[in-house]
């Protein structure tokens, strides 16, 4: 997935005079035919991320279209200030392509770990928000990237997840996909989580439950018209996502809940309100959270028994 | 260095300009804005290439005031060059009005939205590259307050400024030795200030910075050295022109300016034109 989005960036340069690409001190080699072809447009700047903001909001004030790459927390965190006053008070075409979004370097540490970027950019006015949950679909997204109007965040996951976007269906940035239709429970998943969402399905279809799954690969703006449709006629909501519980994907949906007085029940699925320090695998802190497929279809038959137990006496 | 220039008429004008603003929105950063006026003025009156009727103007310079709390002064130049009706200075910082307290890009003449300290340089920086690639004759002016450039992203970007030789982006320091709390060696020493930004690789001068010839002279010779971006310091007074300010941090910014106030700093600049 990221070698389609860091090789996506060239392509468009090719096709784009506006294209510029910005990096903070990446690895060796990276975009080198780009370097080559089209020096003027390359820039490897240091470990600088306050500054890389702030010239890729000049170089779009003058027409350029900045495409930045660096490691997620970095292009969130540190440089927070500069993406609001430089890039979104001005409603820039800048775009960040984050790298390890998510819990991709859960061995490197709570430092490295983006588990706070939804909450993070989703604050910001005009900011777009996207995780793709494979490389066709980040194919897609930088495809459309171009065009997004004002500044745009993609979160870039660990590489080699299983394909399961479809070209068949429709694909727009802002339009959530319904890749499978509700039953009693319904999924709502963002970026490679769709997938263990699609897998928890299976395994809820073996103990009789239907699940539906609706993928959000946009997480700002939501998709609240689709998302509230498939809703409509389900018992549980669960949204799914490689972020905090707070402030990313569920919080937003349960606003548009609120926001719509849908009393659908909900149940929001990430990791809890803590740094980890448990240096596994992507896999493994996805487990111990309870993200994976059997931790995912265990939730949802939890919280089925509780609604069950809610439902009026005769109802 | 400190500074011995007499103001001028003209200079006492635009401080009664920003006397105007003062009274118009009962507050504003008093100090910030008095010491800017000449380097201000010499900006928008003698060295950068603009159009007031077409602000956009493709081959314009682009000046970013950073100090963004200055922009009492900017906003009185803007109006005196014709950017707006100078109507508007009177109701700055009023609902829905043109001018508020920090500078943005809605505003004509105003080239880039700024308060939180530290971001105008890092922006100027890419301007510059935009009028590199683009083959345009733009320069770029950055003007930054001496408190703001603690900001550790003010050095990111001089290191690519640097990086870039950048020789059409001038960055100008308003150093009238305050920031808020009180002195800036007290508060966070920035000397030897010129050493650093010519270790940084910047062209570097010093002037008075409320000396218009010795300004228009130092703007005038922009770059200091060929292939490398330059660096002004000008050497200010907090407060300059209103007797009771200058030098005296608690004037750093007044949230409530009363009739008695404008009255007391009309009257110092009244004197000034009387001295």
């Amino acid at each position: 997935m990221r070698k389609v989005a860091i090789n996506s960036i060239y392509e468009l340069a090719k096709r784009d005079p506006r294209v510029v690409f910005i990096g903070s001190d990446l690895g060796a080699g990276v975009l080198e035919a780009m370097r080559c072809e089209m020096p003027d447009r390359f820039f490897m700047e240091g470990v600088t991320e306050q500054a890389i903001i702030g010239i890729a909001a000049g170089l779009a004030m003058e027409g350029y279209v900045p495409y930045i790459n660096t490691i997620a927390t970095f292009l969130t965190r540190r440089c927070f200030e500069q993406l609001a006053v430089d890039v979104c008070m001005h409603h820039l075409p800048v775009r960040l392509i984050a790298s390890g979004g998510g819990a991709v370097y859960a061995p490197l540490g709570p430092t490295h770990m983006a588990l706070d970027d939804f909450a993070l950019l989703r604050t910001l006015p005009g900011m777009t928000v996207v995780a793709p949950c494979d490389a066709p679909e980040m194919a897609r997204t930088m495809d459309a990237s171009l065009d997004v109007d004002g500044p745009l965040y993609v979160r870039i996951a660990k590489g080699g997840d299983p394909v399961i976007s479809r070209a068949d269906l429709p694909f727009a940035l802002g339009r959530a996909v319904v890749l499978e239709a509700p039953g009693e429970v319904l999924f709502v998943g963002t970026g490679v989580m769709t997938t263990r969402a699609l897998d928890a399905r299976a395994l809820l279809a073996e103990r009789g439950v239907r699940a539906g799954v609706v993928h959000a690969h946009t997480v700002k703006p939501l998709d609240v018209e689709t998302i509230a449709a498939a809703a409509a006629r389900v018992q549980l909501v669960v949204t799914v996502e490689e972020h905090f519980r707070n402030g990313g994907l569920g919080t937003a949906v349960a606003e548009s809940f609120a926001d719509r007085g849908m009393t659908t029940p909900l149940v929001r699925c990430g990791f809890s309100d803590a740094y980890s320090y448990d240096f596994g695998s992507q896999e493994h802190v996805l487990e111990v959270a309870g993200l994976d497929p059997a931790g995912l279809a265990a939730t949802v038959m939890a919280a089925l028994s509780t609604c069950a137990q809610a439902v009026p006496v005769g109802a | 260095m400190t500074s011995t220039a007499e103001l001028d008429g003209r200079s006492i004008a635009l401080r009664g300009r920003i006397v105007d603003a003062l009274e118009g929105g009962r507050r504003g950063h008093v100090g910030a804005s008095l010491s800017l006026v000449e380097i201000i003025r010499v900006l928008y009156d003698d060295v950068l290439q603009l159009r007031p009727q077409e602000p956009r103007w493709r081959d314009r310079d682009r000046c970013i005031l950073s100090k963004g709390h200055g922009c009492l002064t900017l906003y009185a130049l803007l109006a005196e060059r014709g950017f707006f009706d100078p109507d508007e200075l009177l109701r700055q910082c009023t609902p829905g009005a043109l001018l508020g307290g920090h500078p943005d890009t809605r505003v004509p003449g105003v080239e880039a939205s700024t308060g939180a300290l530290g971001h105008g340089l890092a922006i100027g920086v890419g301007l510059a590259l935009a009028a590199r690639m683009q083959g345009r004759s733009s320069r770029t002016f950055v003007v930054m307050g001496d408190g703001e450039i603690n900001e550790g992203s003010v050095w990111e970007a001089a290191l690519s400024a640097s990086k870039h030789g950048l020789a059409s982006l001038t960055a100008i320091i308003d150093y009238n030795k305050l920031q808020s709390y009180g002195k800036v060696s007290e508060v966070l020493p920035l000397e030897p200030l010129a050493d650093k930004w010519r270790a940084f690789g910047f062209g570097v001068r010093e002037v008075d910075g409320h000396d218009v010839v010795a300004l228009r002279q130092a703007l005038g010779a922009v770059p200091f050295a060929a292939g490398r971006p330059s660096l002004l310091i000008a050497h200010t007074v907090k407060g300059r022109g209103i007797a009771a300010a200058e030098g005296d941090p608690a004037w750093h910014h007044k949230a409530s300016v009363d009739a008695k106030l404008v009255a007391q700093l009309r009257a110092a600049l009244a004197e000034r034109v009387h001295a």
